[in-house]
């Protein structure tokens, strides 16, 4: 009985044990089906493999890219709302001050969009063979953050030339922060992806939306700008709490205090989940609609 | 052990999902039940849009059903599409793993089997080479050696074997035969009649999503051939106004002697024509050709042009029998038009498209192979003699 050698991992889900396979219909509020997404991870890490990939294939300057595209609009930034707008920097040079929060800013919003689009792109996949769908949004994100995390190290020394070098103990926490954000972003993401399939007006909103939720972002102004008083409701934005950890972590500009980043973690939280878990519900029909 | 145990009162429909059963719902599937039992090759078959594609679909849970149940014994692994998960921009061998994954296997066991997937692909000198640069004929032949090489327990395969060229059909069909030998327990769906006799055991027909019949594959395909006698009929009767010349009241198709709109490849074909004249005559003309789907005329034949039988005594009414033999017809749709005259160059009577029929894929030389319909619209029966 071969079914039941442990190396093989054929995604499976509510079996009754671990070789006999009961095909129901669904109804009613969906199952995450973690344990399935654990069965199948080697996919899961294959989709992120392929998407790294694919990014940089024929590319000359390759991974430089994800610096190279963050400063670019950093330089524009700069001119326009530094210079020209005069906004304020919490004390930092402004390139550096929104440099930070571009690098934050990009991996969400380049995340939000390639999971949207991701479910489309992989359609045809989708309707020929049976692996745990969530994956499909989901990689892009595990991918961006691998950018990021590229981004930041090679910010630093960036930054550096400007005189300003990063204390090592809050720039450990950094992690966590994008881990907020990939969150968020998953949520967000995995959400659009399913609304996208069945709608395709999303493919034309979401750029939008993204732009919108930028500048409802602290990327261009400090949150020292918004009123005090609306402070905990602005960072119900989980990006309010991740950007400006991050300016805390690597520019040293003023703590932004344990209720605000907690409240944007925790609503990073809440948009994974309803994200998620409606994704599942849409996987039922996803098929069809397609 | 492998084996798909499937008591499907109902599934999925189509479209919409929806809590009311209005009666505008079609339901891609009904009724049907079946058992495969463990390292049986079993065939399904059917019409285009009979809910096969749809059958195999839940079965490997790529759609949900909307009721129903089915119960999976083993690690199945889905065949629905040659090149699943293939990426044009990424290489031969990255290829390999990111589709052996996707079809569910581990790295470890596309590690295990790389080198025989090379092997049968025949294309290990572009492993490092993005396949968007590939032939269509490599592409298909490394993505058939990936799901080739899937350990499944039930393999779930839908038409895969239709890929390349002939050299790389045999090697295909092989494969499947070699797969289905090593007591894997394989649903397997195609048209090809021939494939099907030769890999499988069992089947079961499916119509309008509801299973008309169940059990050997002989059985099974020659009730699948019988019974569309509701799409056309293989006699057609005409209006026979009076006027000048000789008209025909009625045609019909024969296969094998008998009336008949489906026929196998090489199977004996005739056509017989009912005649009525006012003029009593001693040499009706009749002529017919055949039409395929493209609407090439393909074969033709008419008694003006050879020497013809003739009514000793001049009649009114009569019957006359085309006999065509073994037609070298691919398998397809084709038309009959009729023409009926009294002398030659003159038709009275013209009847284009009256009669249609199919021709299905049969075994013909025990190969597993039928002939090659992209390189000529004609097959034809040839004896080979080799010698020094």
């Amino acid at each position: 009985m071969p079914a039941t050698d442990s190396k093989r991992s054929l995604h499976r889900a509510e079996s009754v044990d671990d070789s006999v396979l009961e095909i129901l219909p669904e109804h009613g509020f969906p199952k995450l089906g973690l344990k399935e997404l654990w069965r199948a991870r080697h996919l899961f890490q294959f989709f992120v493999w392929r998407d790294i990939k694919i990014r940089y294939a024929q590319t000359v300057l390759g991974i430089l890219w994800v610096l190279l595209q963050p400063m670019a609009t950093m330089v524009i930034f700069a001119l326009v709302f530094g210079r020209l707008a005069g906004i304020p920097s919490d004390g930092v040079p402004y390139p550096a001050f929104v440099l930070v929060g571009l690098v934050a800013w990009t991996f969400f919003s380049s995340a939000v969009v390639a999971a949207t689009n991701s479910l489309v792109e992989q359609a045809n996949v989708i309707g020929k063979v049976y692996f745990p769908r969530l994956f499909v949004p989901l990689a892009p994100i595990a991918s961006g953050l691998l950018d990021a995390g590229i981004a930041v190290t090679l910010m630093v020394p960036v930054l550096a030339i400007l005189k300003l070098v990063p204390s090592l103990g809050p720039l450990l926490l950094l992690p966590l922060l994008f881990l907020v954000a990939a969150g968020a972003a998953a949520g967000v993401g995995a959400g659009l992806a399913a609304l996208n399939l069945r709608y395709r007006d999303f493919r034309y909103l979401v750029p939008f939306l993204v732009q919108g939720w930028m500048f409802a972002s602290p990327v261009v102004y400090p949150t020292s700008l918004v009123p005090e008083g609306y402070r905990l409701l602005y960072a119900l934005n989980p990006m309010v709490g991740v950007i400006d950890g991050c300016r805390w972590a690597i520019l040293g500009t003023p703590a932004p205090g344990i209720a605000l980043v907690g409240i944007s973690a925790a609503s990073a939280a809440v948009l994974l989940l309803i994200g998620c878990f409606y994704f599942r519900w849409a996987e039922r029909t996803m098929v069809d609609v397609g | 052990m492998g084996a798909v145990a499937a008591p499907w009162r109902a599934l999925a429909r189509q479209g919409h999902r929806s809590e009311e059963t209005g009666s505008s719902d079609i339901w891609a599937l009904r009724d049907a039940s079946f058992e495969v039992a463990d390292s049986e090759v079993f065939g399904i078959i059917g019409r285009n849009g009979a809910g096969k594609s749809t059958l195999l679909k839940l079965l490997s849970r790529i759609v949900m059903p909307t009721t129903g149940r089915a119960i999976v014994r083993g690690r199945v692994g889905t065949l629905l599409e040659v090149g699943a998960g293939f990426h044009p921009e990424l290489t031969g061998r990255d290829n390999v793993y990111l589709s052996g994954s996707i079809l569910g296997m581990t790295r470890e066991e596309i590690t295990r089997k790389f080198d025989e997937i090379v092997d049968f692909s025949g294309v290990e000198r572009f492993l490092d080479t993005p396949v968007k640069r590939y032939s269509t004929g490599m592409y298909l032949r490394l993505a058939f050696a990936v799901a080739a090489h899937l350990e499944a327990d039930i393999l779930i395969v839908d038409e895969v074997l239709a890929v390349g060229d002939a050299e790389f059909q045999m090697k295909c069909l092989g494969r499947m035969q070699a797969v289905a030998g090593e007591g894997r327990t394989v649903l397997f769906v195609s048209h090809n009649m021939a494939a099907v006799r030769s890999l499988c055991h069992r089947a079961c027909v499916l119509d309008t999503g509801r299973i008309v019949r169940t059990g050997d594959v002989h059985d099974c395909i020659g009730y699948y051939l019988q019974w569309h006698v509701d799409r056309q009929d293989p006699v057609i009767q005409f209006d026979t106004p009076a006027g000048r010349g000789p008209r025909m009241t009625s045609a019909v198709l024969l296969c094998e002697g008998r009336p008949a709109i489906r026929i196998l490849m090489g199977n004996i074909l005739g056509i017989q024509v009912s005649f009525r004249s006012d003029a009593p005559l001693h040499v009706p003309r009749v002529g017919f050709i055949v039409t395929n789907e493209a609407g090439a005329a393909v074969l033709s034949a008419n008694n003006r042009y050879q020497s013809s039988p003739r009514y000793d005594t001049p009649v009114q009414s009569g019957t006359i029998s085309l006999e065509l033999g073994a037609v070298p017809l691919m398998p397809g749709r084709y038309s009959v038009s009729l023409f009926l005259g009294d002398a030659p160059g003159h038709d009275s009577h013209v009847a284009e498209h009256a009669l249609w029929f199919e021709v299905l894929e049969q075994d013909l030389w025990g190969t597993g192979l039928g002939p090659d319909s992209g390189a000529s619209q004609l097959w034809w029966p040839t004896r080979f003699h080799f010698s020094l």
